[in-house]
């Protein structure tokens, strides 16, 4: 695989252009306004609702992990700060204090998040690397702390609101869920055009050469420590509009906006979707939240999934999903695509087959750990079996072994269709 | 006429714990000089280029820049100021390509800052000089390939592009020809004398011909010390340079 990593990341950055790009985009404009005409269940509506804000979250998390090379364990705090700005806001215009159109509340939640972008930055952007991932941590716990102390975040139970407030402009009134989807995805919209807008200002690039650099970037007359407090404020802007539209989605806002927990998200998004590409995070923050609410049904066990595909990702993928895809540019140009589909399937099969005796066996254990009050009967995929007996854990274990011999075999099936095909672009390439 | 040197530095001493490797260096050198430092491995030469560069604070002494006190001063701040530099040990930015390494290079010396408003692509100042300054370095046709993929020889030419790309008035470069043979040392000097001209230039150095045939002035550095400063001529008869240095390598 090391001949793939060779084909460099700013080759595969201009691969996509002109007329693609176009396309590209249109898409990312159009997919999301159509799309609750074709999934219109409410669970189907509130889940593009989450994945929305978790966009956002996950892009303004990108512009510090990818763009800037910052790592950080607190990203919470913007989000969360920035929605009880909100929710404050949304419960003073019921109370008719003042008049705010609910439309542009997310505002409010984006000034929260620079405000304390702005007083906590300066303190964590003073260094880059662990210290700053140290810092961005402590302020997390910090404000987690805090907001079980201080009445403003409303305890244990959170500030709740209402935001039907009767300002809506041109008669919308927020009430219906659609309604809230297009706020979002409006919203989310407007976000990634900026966010990916900025990427390409004088700031935009020098945050990428402080990013690798931070030495050489003084030696260019610019305070690497003041490049990326100014990144970091920027983008707790876009954490506190997400924040902001989860307080109008969900009507209450609680510690957990502000915990360790709303702070891995993002992480986990950006770093399965990729930290390299600029849609990374938002195939990340969609697959996430797919998983999240769609998993979420089946199984209590989630998070841990969740922790298997990231650990699958760091270990085999750290490019993320979206470099996976960018990977496949040259040989798709080449048009040499086919080439890699048997092996592809092949590895599905046996992946699919391991998947599932991987999933049995979680099952299992945790049956065991958490319901065995209920007995050791359980039902998976429809099967009602004992697993008391031995019989389910010698299928399940089967079902890995199998799956893993035929699934290795896959891989150098695609190793070796891969280099088949780079070697017929080199070929072809000294030819010319 | 302004007569105060672009660069001076007076009884300037370093220490890195107990051990001073810059033993009190006093050095004037006049606006447009090409100035070069010699000197055993391990004499400190690096060692004072990070000081005036401001890399390292000296442990005491003055660094005036055109008349002006840097000596507390961050690199930012000096780089400001129109001094540049370059290292010894490559030092660029790995993961950008060499056309974006030459523009953050500009960035700033174009009065661009921290901009978060304006199009990098459509900069035109910036476009014109960053093009202008890889040609230039002969890098021409690697301008979208990633720096960190560069071959040595380009690396240290993107090295050169970078230091001089911002239009710096004071430019050191340390040891910019280590490790390139013959003709790409010739290649080399041919380019520093090409962007370098009407700047100050500071240079180390081992090559010595290069030495010889390009500086108006050299300055021999022994143990952190500067043990003799005067043209090429006068260096060359100058019997303690001999006995310290020259003599070891029989030049
Ligand atoms: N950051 C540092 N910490 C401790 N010692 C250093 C440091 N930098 C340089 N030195 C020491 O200072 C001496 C001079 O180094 P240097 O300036 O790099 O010499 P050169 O003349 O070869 O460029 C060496 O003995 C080196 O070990
Ligand atoms: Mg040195």
């Amino acid at each position: 695989m090391s001949d793939i990593k060779a084909i460099s990341i700013a080759e595969v950055d201009k691969g996509m252009s002109g007329i693609r790009r176009w396309v590209f985009w249109i898409i990312a404009v159009v997919a999301p306004l159509i799309l609750p005409l074709i999934f219109d269940s409410s669970y189907a509506i509130s889940m593009m609702s989450q994945m929305g804000i978790a966009i956002i979250f996950a892009l303004s998390y990108n512009m510090l992990l990818g763009n800037s090379g910052l790592l950080s364990f607190g990203h919470a705090v913007y989000f969360g700060l920035g929605g009880y700005f909100v929710i404050h806001a949304l419960n003073a215009i019921d109370a008719g204090k003042f008049y705010f159109p609910v439309t542009f509340l997310p505002l409010l939640g984006g000034l929260g998040g620079l405000i304390f972008g702005i007083s906590f930055g300066y303190v964590s952007t003073k260094r880059a690397g662990v210290t700053f991932a140290m810092i961005s941590m402590g302020i997390g716990e910090l404000m987690f702390a805090a907001s079980s102390v201080l009445p403003i975040f409303g305890g244990e139970a959170g500030v709740s609101s209402n935001r039907v407030t009767g300002t809506g402009l041109f008669g919308i009134n927020y009430g219906p869920p659609i309604q809230i989807y297009y706020l979002i995805a409006g919203w989310a919209m407007v976000s990634a055009l900026l966010i990916y807008a900025l990427s390409l200002t004088p700031l935009g690039r020098m945050v990428n050469a402080v990013r690798d650099n931070p030495e050489r970037a003084e030696f260019v007359g610019y305070n690497p420590q003041r490049v990326r407090f100014i990144i970091l404020a920027l983008s707790s802007i876009f954490a506190g509009i997400a924040g902001g539209l989860a307080a109008i989605n969900y009507e209450i806002v609680s510690q957990e906006y502000l915990s360790a927990n709303q702070s891995a998200m993002p992480l986990l998004m950006t770093y399965i979707g990729g930290t390299m590409h600029f849609f990374g995070p938002v195939l990340g923050a969609i697959l996430v939240t797919f998983l999240q609410v769609v998993v979420g049904v089946y199984t209590k066990a989630w998070p841990l999934y969740m922790g298997i595909v990231f650990m699958i990702m760091v270990l085999f993928a750290p490019q993320g999903l979206a470099g996976l895809i960018m990977q496949h540019q040259p040989i798709l140009r080449a048009g040499l695509g086919a080439r890699l589909i048997p092996s592809y399937l092949y590895a599905m099969v046996s992946g699919l087959i391991m998947l599932l005796g991987i999933i049995s066996l979680v099952e299992f254990i945790y049956h065991l750990s958490t319901e065995i009050h209920s007995g050791t009967e359980m039902t998976l995929f429809g099967i009602s079996f004992d697993i008391a007996s031995s019989f389910p854990w010698v299928i399940t274990i089967l079902l890995i072994a199998v799956g893993f011999f035929f699934f290795r075999r896959a891989c150098s099936a695609i190793s070796s269709s891969w280099n088949s095909a780079l070697a017929e672009i080199k070929g072809s390439e000294s030819h010319e | 006429m302004n007569n105060t040197p672009i660069l001076e530095l007076a009884d300037v001493t370093k220490s890195f714990g107990k051990t001073q490797i810059i033993n009190g260096v006093s050095l004037a050198v006049p606006r447009g000089e090409r100035h070069a430092i010699i000197g055993p491995n391990g004499a400190g030469k690096s060692t004072m280029f990070n000081l005036i560069s401001g890399r390292f604070p000296v442990s005491s002494g003055k660094i005036l820049l055109d008349g002006n006190d840097i000596t507390a001063m961050p690199p930012f701040e000096i780089n400001r100021r129109k001094l540049s530099r370059s290292f010894q040990v490559t030092n660029i930015f790995h993961r950008l390509s060499v056309y974006d390494n030459i523009r953050c290079a500009v960035l700033w010396s174009l009065g661009y800052k921290h901009s978060f408003w304006r199009s990098l692509n459509r900069l035109k100042d910036v476009t014109e000089l960053a093009n202008h300054t890889v040609e230039e370095i002969g890098l021409g046709a690697k301008g979208e390939a990633l720096a960190g993929a560069l071959t040595y020889a380009e690396q240290r030419a993107l090295e050169l592009g970078i230091t001089i790309a911002g239009g710096a008035e004071v430019i050191l470069l340390d040891e910019p020809t280590a490790g390139m043979n013959h003709s790409e040392t010739d290649a080399a000097v041919e380019l520093i004398l090409k962007v370098t001209k009407g700047k100050t230039l500071l240079m180390v150095e081992h090559d010595m011909g290069v030495v010889f045939g390009m500086a108006d002035r050299i300055s021999v550095l022994v143990y952190g010390k500067i043990i003799a400063t005067g043209p090429p001529e006068e260096i060359r008869g100058n019997k303690a340079v001999k006995e310290a240095y020259l003599g070891e390598e029989a030049v």
